[in-house]
């Protein structure tokens, strides 16, 4: 389940995060933002995470940390209790 | 744009207090915002402006306006630098840029973004915005007071 979740989050990242490398190349712990993702660019993919997992991020997970890596988005979508894609 | 840290300068004392200037900057493409309409059209809207920036931002048409938009993306993104933002949450519409009458922009808070602006003890914020192109670039200057 969290390898297909993984998954799920790299191919958003591929279509939305608008990154100069290609996102199968980072370790899940990598920083995004550093790898080259605006902050305008973590908008579209925190829309786009949403339609794929059919959740809405709250107010109080609208921080770096959740968006900064692969690691941290799988996080926040357990705890928003995703199952599955 | 990747974010960065805010400079912060010019201290001096006043009354007891330290006072300070914080600066943030950011620069937006228009040609990102474009695509987000297209993407995601209401709910990147609504997700990320004001009804007021909305409003101020639509085309005759009634479209919105992506240059427009990107600017004002720009300042909310300089204003988290000013603000000296590190993990805390803040929802982009938390930021509200406006215009008034002559057309000189201003930053209004709320909720999350006003609440971290009082921990950090800034007392105002000013702003300039420009565009040139597919680019829109902001500079948000933040006075800060702290108890010393």
């Amino acid at each position: 389940m969290s390898e297909r979740m993984h998954a799920e989050i790299r191919r958003v990242l591929r279509d939305h995060a608008r990154l100069p490398v290609d996102p199968d190349t980072l370790d899940d712990s990598a920083d995004l933002f550093q790898a080259g993702m605006t902050s305008h660019a973590s908008v579209n993919v925190m829309l786009a995470l949403e339609d794929a997992f059919d959740v809405e991020f709250p107010d109080r997970m609208l921080k770096r940390s959740v968006f900064e890596s692969v690691d941290g988005i799988a996080g926040a979508l357990r705890e928003l209790e995703v199952e599955a894609v | 744009m990747q974010s960065g840290s805010a400079g912060r300068s010019l201290a001096a004392t006043l009354d007891n207090d330290l006072v300070t200037i914080s600066i943030g900057i950011d620069l937006t493409s228009a040609d990102a915002v474009s695509a987000s309409l297209e993407a995601h059209g209401t709910r990147y809207l609504e997700r990320v402006y004001t009804v007021r920036e909305r409003r101020e931002c639509a085309q005759p048409s009634g479209h919105a306006d992506p240059g427009r938009l990107a600017a004002r993306f720009a300042a909310k993104e300089a204003t988290m630098k000013a603000l000296g933002r590190d993990d805390e949450p803040i929802p982009w519409t938390s930021i509200g840029v406006s215009s008034d009458e002559a057309g000189r922009p201003s930053i209004e808070l709320t909720g999350l973004a006003a609440a971290l602006a009082r921990r950090r003890g800034v007392e105002e914020l000013a702003v300039s915005l420009t565009h040139e192109g597919q680019f829109a670039a902001a500079v948000v200057v933040a006075n800060v007071r702290e108890r010393i």
